[in-house]
């Protein structure tokens, strides 16, 4: 009898799926429960940011960065500010670089609370993102106490950031720095020894090194696979070089490792947010250059020359030099950057965002491939999707 | 801040001296080097990039493309480069027009994949030898690429839900209000223009031949 050519199963995962971590389709050529092939259709969220930039001026673009990685939303506003600045070449005052990096931390920690409590979700355990969310409200507080919003900060600008610390912040900063570390190691009993989660991660969707390099891997992604890069180590942008933190990898590359990675990080996060409140200077937190950020309102009241500073700043807003950069972060779920193209005139050419989760996906394929189907989950879980960068 | 590294600049010499045919020129913006090619040379200096001793930029981060209609080889498209162990980024542009493709780079980086899908979709530059050269961010069956610049930014088409079909439409835009795009070019102010030197901009409105 002639051996008969079994056409694969076509199956179609989202895009409204509860472990899809949003609007992912991803369209399965199953060889019964063994993927052979994994094809993810993006785009389901895709709102033409890149597009709409360049009709605004460069300030009016600074709450569009809060939109794309809706989890930690200052972390892109970083990128947006730093890339602006470099063209500008303008210098921030210190004070602004240590709240910056403070709140991109905290970003951080906010990330990983959701993407690690949402992973074990998936994987099957339900209490974690229980408790995560309890901490993650907590730090949504301490955004909200500097720019009166929860998730859409609008508060990194170029040139600094937009109002000082309200008064005892820091201080609820650090009694929050000293009762987290209890959290994570709550987090480690639940999870590091449990047999489901090891078996649902361990050996599952390994990268190596070079493989991880050679797909544009970032972050915690690289890092899972033993490879020491962070940028706040190797190109230091604002105050991190004057910071002291640790930079944990992993050793064999898969889903546990890169869960490992990102615990390790938010205890580094706490090391950094808690460096920056001893360190903190006192001092202005947006450079003097009012051309680019607005005058203090008692100014405003007694000159006329603030007075037109605030004017055009808010309507025409600032011209910036021509040229172009690529100026990069360590975002929480890795290198995120932007591609800023100036013209000269007060609306950036053209700017185009790299975000890491475009790249992770990329990858899904080549990691599903030979996996079995609920092993995808784990995966994407690891991978730490959210759609509003992949999409943008 | 914006100064280059000296080891960079070197790098820059160096490259044009091992492949003077494939790099037309070595530029520097704000501490970044740029090496300017053209499609015929993009794949062997990738390559070339990726494999060099001296170099080993092993991850390719981003592709994407600026337009510029008024050219006449309109698309720029830009690579960034990164290389993990000497701890340097590199930008390599090449130019290209609507009809020319450019060779495919994901046999070189399998990163390339979907970021030329990206550009394809959003400016229309067709990458030869690509596998699978789909749209990727806009919608199924979408017309046009988007983010070129004679691409309105409100779009040809809108959908909505409609009751009495009980599926998504797809109609013509119609806007409520005119779409509003507000020329900043001030004839009183001083700044200089870098295309053209001689004439501050909006030093034609005066003249009254621009807008009235």
């Amino acid at each position: 009898m002639a051996e008969a050519k079994i056409k694969p199963l076509t199956l179609n995962f989202g895009p409204q799926h509860p472990a899809a971590h949003g609007v992912l389709r991803l369209v399965l050529e199953m060889d019964g429960e063994v993927i052979e092939r994994a094809d993810p259709h993006i785009g389901l969220l895709h709102r033409g940011t890149e597009k709409l930039i360049e009709y605004k001026t460069y300030l009016q673009a600074v709450p569009y960065f809060d939109r794309l990685d809706y989890v930690a939303p200052m972390n892109q506003e970083h990128a947006y500010a730093l890339a602006v600045e470099k063209l500008l070449g303008i210098e921030v005052p210190k004070r602004a670089q240590y709240i910056r990096v403070l709140y991109a931390e905290l970003g951080r920690i906010a990330n990983h609370l959701l993407n690690i409590t949402t992973f074990a979700l998936d994987v099957g355990a339900m209490t974690p993102i229980l408790w995560g969310f309890e901490e993650r409200e907590k730090i949504m507080e301490f955004y909200e106490r500097v720019c009166g919003a929860r998730l859409h900060a609008a508060y990194f600008r170029p040139g600094g950031v937009h109002q000082d610390l309200p008064a005892g912040l820091l201080g609820d900063i650090r009694t929050f720095c000293e009762t987290f570390p209890k959290i994570i190691d709550d987090f480690e009993n639940l999870l590091n020894e449990n047999r489901i989660f090891r078996q649902r991660t361990v050996d599952i969707g390994v990268v190596s090194a070079e493989e991880a390099l050679d797909w544009g891997f970032s972050g915690p992604m690289i890092r899972g696979s033993g490879l020491p890069w962070d940028l706040r180590r190797s190109q230091p942008y604002d105050c991190y070089a004057d910071l002291s933190f640790g930079i944990p990898v992993g050793k064999n590359g898969d889903c546990f490792d890169r869960y490992l990675v990102r615990m390790e990080e938010m205890r580094q996060s706490l090391v950094i947010i808690t460096q920056c409140i001893d360190q903190i200077p006192d001092g202005p937190v947006h450079t003097p250059n009012h051309k680019v950020t607005p005058p203090r309102r008692s100014e405003m009241k007694q000159s006329m020359e603030a007075l037109i500073h605030h004017f055009k700043l808010y309507t025409e807003g600032y011209h910036v030099p021509p040229g172009a950069t690529y100026t990069a972060v360590e975002a929480p779920k890795g290198e995120f950057a932007v591609y800023l193209v100036s013209d000269g005139t007060n609306k950036p050419y053209k700017c185009h965002i790299r975000a890491p989760g475009f790249a992770h996906l990329a990858a899904m394929d080549y990691l599903c491939k030979g996996h079995m189907l609920a092993d995808s989950v784990a995966i994407l879980g690891s991978m730490d999707i959210v759609f509003g960068e992949v999409d943008r | 801040m914006n100064t280059m590294d000296q080891a960079l600049r070197d790098l820059g010499e160096q490259l044009r001296d091992s492949l003077p045919e494939a790099i037309a020129a070595v530029d520097e913006d704000r501490a970044e080097l740029i090496l300017r090619t053209d499609g015929a040379h993009i794949l062997r200096l990738l390559s070339h990039l990726r494999d060099d001793q001296s170099c080993q930029f092993t991850a390719l981060v981003d592709i994407t493309a600026v337009d510029w209609p008024e050219e006449e080889q309109r698309f720029e498209i830009v690579y960034n480069l990164l290389s993990v162990k000497q701890n340097y980024r590199i930008r390599v542009s090449l130019r290209t027009d609507e009809e020319a493709p450019v060779p495919s780079a994901v046999g070189v980086f399998s990163s390339a994949d979907w970021l030329e899908r990206e550009v394809w979709d959003l400016y229309g530059v067709f990458f030869t030898g690509h596998p699978d050269l789909r749209r990727i961010l806009t919608d199924y069956g979408f017309e046009g690429h988007p983010l070129r610049k004679d691409f309105p930014m409100t779009g040809y088409v809108e959908v909505r839900y409609d009751e009495e079909q009980k599926r998504v439409v797809y109609e013509p835009v119609s806007l409520t209000q005119e779409f509003r795009s507000f020329d900043f070019e001030s004839p009183w102010e001083g700044m200089l223009n870098a295309k053209t030197n001689a004439l501050l901009p909006g030093d034609e409105k005066a003249e009254g031949e621009g807008k009235a």
